[in-house]
C-alpha cells in the first residue's frame, strides 16, 4: 500500500508545474494546458484522500472537476482562437489592452 | 337612562371626584377628524388630473359629515356620556406608551362643534372665492387637511397628539400663507410664520418632556388629576438655582401658547399672514388655529393654577398683546391687517380670562370671536372679492360705500362690528363682560388692572371696529379708477355663509346670558366639570354698573368713529398732524419687525455669512467634498502601477495570494 503522503507530494509536484507553467510561459495554449494540469493535480489530491478516509465525496468532486474542465477547455480554446483573430498572436505578453 | 348619568355626574362633581370617562362611548368621534383627512388625501391625489373644478366636493361633504357627527358628540356629552378611549398604539419604548387616542368631554365637544361648523361654512364661501384658482384643488386639500389637524389637536388625549395637531395646524398655516408662493410677500410671510413659531413651539416641547420626566405619562387623565401630589411645591435646579417645579412646565408650555396664539412677544407673524387666501385668514388666522393655545392653556389649566407666576405671565401677556394690538388696529389702511390686529387683541382677551382664573369665560369668548371674527373675515373678503381690479384691493382709502353695492356684505359685517364692539344683544357683548367681570372680581391681585385695560381696549375696539365699516361702506365710492367700474355684490354661494355666520354672531353668546341678566351661565356650567367654576359673589348693582361701563365704551368708540369717519372727516387727520412721532409709532406697529430685524435676523444672517459660510461651508464641507476624491485619486494612482495587462501577472498574485492565505489559515485558525 502506498501511503496517502506519497500521492499528495505528486500532487503538490503537478500543481507547481502548472502554476509554473501559467505564470512563466507566454503561449496561451500552453498556459491552458498548465491549469488542466493544475486541475488534474486537485483531481488527485482528491481521489487519494477519498480513499484513504474512504468517503465518496472525493471521488464524486473528482467527476465534477472532470466536467469543469472539458467545458473550460472548450471555452478556453474557443477564446485563443478569438484572440489570435483580433490580435493575430498567442503569445500573451504582447496583448496587454488591460493596461491601467 | 341619561338621567340616571347627569346624576351621577353631578353627585361626582359635587364629591370632587373626576368625572369617569367611558372607554366605550363615542367610537364615532374617530370619523370626525377622519372624513376630512380622506378628504384631504382623496383630493390631493386626484385633483390635478381629475377632479379639478369639481375638488370642492368631497372636502366640503366631508366637513359636512364631520360637523353633523361633532352635534351628535356634542348632544351625547350634554347627556353625561363622556369618552376617553385609545384608536391604536402610536409610540411604544419600554416606559413610553402614547396612542392615537380620544377624549370627548365638553371642551373638547365643544371645540370640534365650533370648529367642524366654521371649517364646513369657510369650506362653501371658498367655492366661490377661489374660483379659477389654479390651485383650487389644492386649495381645498389643504384646508381639509387643516380641519383634521385642529380635530386631532382638540380632541387629543395625551399631550403628545396634542402636539402632533399644534405642528399640524402649524404646517397647513405655512402651506395656506404661502398658497400664492409665486409672490415673494407671501413665501416670506410663510417663512416668517414657521419660524416665529418654531420659538414658542420649541419652549412648548420642553414644557411635554418635563410632564413627562415628573409623571412618567403623557395621558391628560395621567396627569391632571395628580398634579397636587406629584409637582406640587416641588422644584429643580436650574444653573444653581431652584425653580419651582410647576411655574416651570406652566411657563414652557405657554411659549407654545404665545406663539401659536400670537401674543406680545411672539405676535409679529399674524399680521402678515394675511398674504394668504381671505377664508384662511378666517379660519386659521382668527377663528380657529390661532385659538389653540387659549385652548391649550385652559386644558391644562390644573397646571397653570398652582403657579401664580405663570398665570401672572399669562395676563401679562394678553393684557399686553390686548392693549398694542388695538393702538396699532386704527392706524392701518389695509382692510384685512385692520381685522388681523383685532384678532391679536381679542385673543388678548382670552389670555386675560384665563390669567385670572376664568377659564370657561375665556373659553367663551374664544367661541363667540370664532363666529363674528370669521364673518369679519369673509365679509372683508366679500369686498376684496369686489375690488379684486384694483392694484391693492385691501387699501380702505379705495372703499366707500359699498354699502349700496353689497348689500349683504354690509349687513352682516355691521352685525359682526357690532359684536365685537360688545354691544348688547349681540355675541360679543357677554363674553367679554363675562371676563370683564370675571377679571374685576377675581381673586388675583392683578385682576383689576385686566378689568381697566380690557376696558379701555373696548372702547378702541368699538373705534377701529366701526372705522373699517364707515370707511369701506358708507360715504361715496373712492375706487372708480383703480377698478374701472362699479363694485359688485359677491355670488350666493359667498353670501350665505355670511348670513350664517351673521345669525352665529348673534346667538352664539345667548347660551351663556349670565344669571344677573336673567340668564342661566348654560356655558359655564357645562364648562365647570373640565375647568373648574370660578363662581364670583358680587353685588347685582356692581355688576351691571361695569356692564355699563364696558357698554358706554364700546357706544363712546362707535360715536367716535362716525364722528372722525363720517361726520367731520378732517378729524382722523388731527391725530397723525398733531402728534406725528405717536402716530407713526402706532403706525410702524410699535417697530416689532424692526427691531426682530435688528436685534435676531441681522446677527443671524452675519453669523450665517462669516462663521458659518468660512468656516463649516468652505474648512468642512468643500474639504471633505473635495479632499474624498482627491484621496481616491492619489491612492488609484499608486495602485494602477499593478494593472500592468500582462496576465502572467495576476495569476502570479492571485497565486501568491491564494498561498499568503493558506499559511493565514493555518497559523491562526
Amino acid at each position: 500500500m502506498i501511503p496517502v503522503n506519497w500521492y499528495l507530494y505528486l500532487a503538490l509536484a503537478l500543481f507547481a508545474i502548472g502554476l509554473f507553467g501559467f505564470v512563466g510561459r507566454r503561449n496561451v495554449i500552453i498556459m491552458l494546458l498548465s491549469i488542466e494540469i493544475m486541475l488534474n493535480a486537485a483531481n488527485v489530491a482528491l481521489a487519494a484522500l477519498g480513499t484513504k478516509m474512504q468517503d465518496v465525496t472525493g471521488h464524486i468532486l473528482v467527476f465534477f472537476v472532470i466536467a469543469v474542465a472539458a467545458a473550460e477547455a472548450a471555452i478556453g480554446l474557443s477564446l485563443v482562437v478569438l484572440l489570435y483573430k483580433r490580435f493575430r498572436e498567442v503569445h500573451m505578453d504582447e496583448v496587454r489592452m488591460l493596461k491601467g | 337612562m341619561h338621567g340616571e348619568m347627569l346624576h351621577q355626574m353631578a353627585h361626582l362633581v359635587q364629591s370632587g371626584e373626576a368625572v369617569r370617562y367611558s372607554a366605550q362611548a363615542l367610537h364615532y368621534t374617530v370619523w370626525i377628524p377622519g372624513l376630512p383627512l380622506l378628504a384631504a388625501v382623496i383630493t390631493l391625489i386626484f385633483g390635478r388630473w381629475y377632479i379639478r373644478d369639481r375638488a370642492h366636493w368631497i372636502p366640503c361633504l366631508a366637513v359636512f359629515g364631520s360637523f353633523l357627527l361633532s352635534l351628535k358628540a356634542l348632544w351625547d356629552v350634554i347627556h353625561g356620556v363622556w369618552a376617553n378611549f385609545d384608536l391604536f398604539s402610536w409610540v411604544v419604548a419600554s416606559t413610553v406608551k402614547v396612542s392615537v387616542g380620544f377624549q370627548i368631554d365638553p371642551l373638547s365637544v365643544m371645540m370640534l362643534a365650533m370648529v367642524s361648523c366654521l371649517s364646513f361654512l369657510i369650506h362653501v364661501y371658498s367655492i366661490g372665492y377661489m374660483a379659477d384658482d389654479p390651485g383650487y384643488y389644492r386649495f381645498f386639500s389643504y384646508i381639509s387637511l387643516f380641519t383634521f389637524s385642529m380635530f386631532m389637536l382638540v380632541s387629543a388625549n395625551n399631550f403628545l397628539q396634542l402636539y402632533f395637531g399644534w405642528e399640524a395646524v402649524g404646517l397647513c398655516s405655512y402651506l395656506l400663507i404661502g398658497f400664492w408662493y409665486e409672490k415673494k410677500s407671501a413665501a416670506d410671510a410663510a417663512k416668517k410664520a414657521f419660524i416665529v413659531n418654531r420659538f414658542g413651539d420649541f419652549g412648548f416641547a420642553l414644557g411635554v418632556f418635563l410632564v413627562f420626566v415628573y409623571f412618567g405619562s403623557l395621558y391628560y387623565q395621567e396627569v391632571f388629576p395628580r398634579v397636587h401630589e406629584v409637582i406640587a411645591g416641588k422644584s429643580l435646579y436650574l444653573l444653581g438655582h431652584p425653580v419651582a417645579v410647576p411655574s416651570l412646565i406652566a411657563l414652557l408650555l405657554f411659549c407654545g401658547a404665545l406663539g401659536k396664539s400670537a401674543q406680545f412677544p411672539l405676535h409679529v407673524w399674524l399680521p402678515d399672514a394675511m398674504e394668504g387666501p381671505t377664508p384662511v385668514s378666517a379660519l386659521i388666522h382668527a377663528a380657529t388655529m390661532v385659538t389653540a393655545g387659549v385652548f391649550m392653556v385652559s386644558r391644562c389649566h390644573a397646571i397653570f393654577e398652582l403657579s401664580e407666576v405663570a398665570m401672572l405671565a399669562v395676563a401679562a401677556a394678553g393684557t399686553i398683546t390686548c392693549f398694542m394690538a388695538a393702538t396699532i388696529a386704527p392706524t392701518q389702511f389695509d382692510i384685512k391687517r385692520v381685522i388681523a390686529y383685532s384678532t391679536l387683541s381679542q385673543l388678548g382677551y382670552m389670555f386675560m380670562a384665563c390669567g385670572v382664573g376664568a377659564f370657561a369665560a375665556g373659553m367663551f369668548h374664544l367661541f363667540t370671536h370664532a363666529y363674528f371674527k370669521a364673518l369679519l373675515f369673509l365679509g372683508a373678503g366679500s369686498v376684496i372679492h369686489a375690488m379684486h381690479h384694483a392694484p391693492d384691493p385691501n387699501d380702505m382709502r379705495n372703499m366707500g360705500g359699498l354699502k349700496k353695492y353689497m348689500p349683504a356684505t354690509y349687513w352682516t359685517f355691521l352685525i359682526a362690528s357690532l359684536s365685537i364692539s360688545g354691544i348688547p344683544g349681540f355675541a360679543g357683548f357677554f363674553s367679554k363682560d363675562e371676563i370683564l367681570a370675571s377679571a374685576f372680581f377675581s381673586e388675583y391681585p392683578w385682576g383689576k388692572f385686566v378689568w381697566f385695560v380690557g376696558t379701555l381696549v373696548a372702547a378702541i375696539t368699538a373705534f377701529y371696529s366701526f372705522r373699517v365699516v364707515f370707511m369701506a361702506f358708507h360715504g361715496e365710492f373712492r375706487g372708480r379708477e383703480v377698478i374701472h367700474g362699479e363694485p359688485h355684490e359677491s355670488p350666493k354661494v359667498m353670501t350665505i355663509p355670511l348670513m350664517l355666520l351673521a345669525l352665529g354672531a348673534i346667538v352664539s353668546g345667548w347660551i351663556g346670558i349670565p344669571e344677573v341678566l336673567g340668564g342661566g351661565s348654560h356655558f359655564a356650567h357645562f364648562m365647570a366639570p373640565v375647568l373648574g367654576h370660578h363662581a364670583f359673589h358680587a353685588a347685582k348693582s356692581l355688576e351691571l354698573g361695569l356692564m355699563a361701563i364696558s357698554v358706554a365704551a364700546g357706544l363712546l368708540g362707535i360715536f367716535a368713529a362716525w364722528l372722525a369717519y363720517v361726520k367731520r372727516p378732517s378729524l382722523q387727520y388731527l391725530f397723525p398732524r398733531r402728534l406725528p412721532v405717536v402716530y407713526r409709532y402706532l403706525y410702524r406697529k410699535w417697530y416689532w419687525d424692526e427691531i426682530y430685524l435688528y436685534l435676531l435676523v441681522k446677527p443671524t444672517l452675519w453669523v450665517a455669512d462669516t462663521v458659518v459660510a468660512l468656516i463649516v461651508d468652505t474648512f468642512a464641507i468643500e474639504g471633505t467634498v473635495n479632499g474624498l476624491p482627491q484621496t481616491v485619486r492619489f491612492v488609484g494612482g499608486g495602485l494602477r502601477r499593478f494593472q500592468s495587462g500582462v496576465v502572467q501577472h495576476y495569476a502570479l498574485i492571485m497565486a501568491l495570494g491564494a498561498f499568503a492565505l493558506m499559511i493565514l489559515l493555518h497559523y491562526y485558525f
